[in-house]
């Protein structure tokens, strides 16, 4: 059988940064099932490897490929980086080895380019936090902006459509939280705002 | 002849994939203590339990040396058991896991790789079941999480016609907390490849026996007037099942392709090795990642194939010989070290040549121990550091080299 070699693979490479409890793994592991129900044949969803805890800087990677995956390693350069807490902005981490086609999502009540970042990418805020706040999106007193975030990352970057993410949410979120999630991404996609 | 089935795809991670290979195996008794990385595929099993969705006993044991004492009884009356751990759970049930071999059960144990203390670190490498690799156990890893639920399925199939227990190993984290596609059987399939676990001894109170009494030295004549086995002839008896183990794995392998479409009639996994000069091996998920970089290095013209080591005991000697014969340099990267020595895979790698007509160089290098990131790139650049070293020497170095800031 001929080999396919992985370098005609490469896969589109997401990282997620959050705060402990804001959901940024179950955010990464919703757009991977979303792209594999979209045709992407290699998926991968995986959290920082380590310990996590309430409160603390997390971060997450998600891989999406049109065939399956090989690489194992963790995400070096990232196409897309979404943030979720957008005081975690003041960390290099977050932005390294974004390329300059790259695309930073924000959740920020600035628009990208008060965000003021140094990176030649593009750059895609939204107030997902006061969404949620409105919405009563909050658990323990922590406003869960996970799937928000979806809905300004599907805007910018086009890697899946609202109705493939709305079906993830579905087949993964209980009854009584769907239409809250759902409902916290569809305004979040609305109110994005874009800085190419 | 692949069979056509339709493929029931979802996205999980690597303990969700073993959870549902051990319920769908019907196993009977799980006991478990929980330790990180493997901490969530015992919460499943307990929750398939608690829920009703797997009639089987959740022994909540005080350690993993207790586990795998229940899962030794639970055997030999007659059940099918499972468990799992990981680094210091596994070191602490090794007197146990001697005693499961020599009782000749066939226990699956899903060893959750990763690094053992001090100091203390969570995160993945292979010295925990490398550690382990002399108490008689089968060992095979995955690459993937599909390999983790296929290879749990036909561990059972393997270990109950051999009567050896199967340690089924994959890294924590890198496939333990990754979700990616994954074929989920139905349950009939699985039916139809596991036939019922038919035990060599039931231990019954209604017909007491003894089993695994002091055995002397010799044989002797026992109270029923044969002739038993002395302690020797029964060690002899276990290596002698895990020598004739290739063939078993080999024929689940193949039998389990008929059953699910998917092909696991090899030993190891094997990319590019016809026309390599220089085959890099590894185990594990690593034998991914190394397909990437014998792609890159492909690509700059070095003819480089891969050698993924799936069983690691009983250790293919003839087949990886069969493999290398066209191979100049083998570089072999281990995710575990012998102290003082090298990688284990490296020592069974050289063993196996030796003697052969093959006198290919050998390069050793430890990765990625304590969760240090393998990547592709540095595959490929230890591997022309092993290219440009045979301009000096053929001569296979003492020591293997290390990937790391010293």
């Amino acid at each position: 059988m001929a080999h396919k070699s992985s370098l005609n693979n490469r896969p589109l490479e997401i990282r997620w940064h959050g705060r402990g409890g804001q959901g940024a793994i179950t955010a990464a592991k919703i757009i991977a099932a979303a792209a594999y129900a979209k045709g992407y044949r290699g998926v991968t969803a995986a959290p920082s490897f380590g310990a996590e805890r309430r409160g603390a800087p997390v971060s997450a990677s998600t891989r999406i490929a049109s065939e399956p995956i090989m690489v194992v390693s963790q995400v070096e350069n990232p196409d897309i980086v979404v943030v979720l807490d957008h005081t975690l902005l003041s960390y290099p981490d977050v932005t390294q080895g974004l390329g300059k086609n790259g695309w930073m999502i924000v959740n920020s009540p600035l628009s990208p380019k008060e965000l003021g970042i140094k990176c030649e990418c593009n750059i895609a805020t939204a107030d997902a936090t006061k969404v949620c706040e409105k919405l009563g999106l909050v658990v323990a007193g922590l406003v869960i902006v996970n799937t928000a975030i979806l809905g300004a990352l599907v805007r910018a970057t086009k890697i899946v459509d609202l109705p493939t993410l709305e079906a993830i949410i579905r087949e993964r979120f209980s009854t009584n939280t769907v239409d809250i999630n759902l409902a916290a991404v569809n305004k979040t996609y609305e109110i994005t705002r874009l800085a190419k | 002849m692949a069979i056509q089935r339709k493929a029931n795809i979802h996205i999980l991670d690597g303990n969700q994939a073993a959870a549902i290979a051990a319920m769908m195996s019907r196993v009977q008794v799980i006991a478990a203590y929980p330790i990180t990385p493997q901490t969530p595929l015992t919460e499943q099993l307990s929750q398939y339990v608690e829920e009703g969705e797997l009639q089987a006993e959740y022994v909540a044991v005080e350690s993993e040396h207790s586990a795998m004492a229940v899962c030794t009884s639970a055997s030999l009356v007659g059940a099918r058991t499972f468990t799992a751990t990981s680094s210091h759970g596994l070191a602490y049930m090794h007197e146990m896991l001697h005693w499961a071999a020599g009782a000749r059960l066939p226990i699956v144990l899903a060893c959750v790789n990763r690094a053992i203390g001090a100091p203390w670190n969570v995160l993945n490498d292979q010295q925990d079941s490398i550690s382990q690799r002399d108490t008689g156990w089968i060992q095979i890893y995955c690459r993937n999480n599909q390999e983790i639920l296929d290879t749990i399925i036909q561990a059972y199939r393997i270990a109950e016609q051999v009567f050896v227990p199967v340690m089924v190993c994959y890294d924590g984290y890198i496939l333990s907390h990754t979700e990616m596609p994954v074929d989920v059987p139905t349950q009939e399939e699985v039916d139809k490849y596991l036939p019922h676990y038919k035990p060599h001894t039931v231990l019954d109170p209604a017909k007491p026996k003894n089993y695994n009494l002091v055995t002397l030295a010799n044989p002797r004549v026992g109270v029923d007037g044969k002739l038993c086995h002395g302690y020797m002839e029964l060690r002899y008896l276990l290596q002698e099942a895990l020598q004739n183990s290739k063939e078993v794995i080999v024929k689940a392998g193949k039998e389990f392709n008929q059953v699910f479409g998917r092909d696991y009639a090899n030993v190891f996994w094997e990319d590019r090795n016809e026309d390599a000069e220089i085959t890099i091996v590894a185990m594990g998920s690593l034998a991914m990642e190394a397909i990437v970089a014998a792609d890159m290095l492909r690509e700059q013209g070095i003819k480089v194939g891969v050698l993924g080591l799936r069983v690691f005991r009983p250790f293919p000697k003839s087949e990886v010989v069969q493999a290398l014969r066209k191979s100049k340099l083998i570089v072999v990267f281990d995710k575990n070290i012998s102290y003082g020595s090298e990688g284990a895979t490296c020592s069974e790698i050289k063993s196996a040549l030796y003697g052969t007509y093959i006198n290919a160089a050998v390069r050793n290098f430890i990765v990625g121990l304590g969760g240090r990131d393998v990547k592709a790139r540095e595959l490929v650049e230890a591997t022309k550091k092993a290219i440009a070293s045979l301009k000096e020497t053929v001569v296979n170095p003492d020591y293997p080299e290390w990937i790391c800031e010293i």
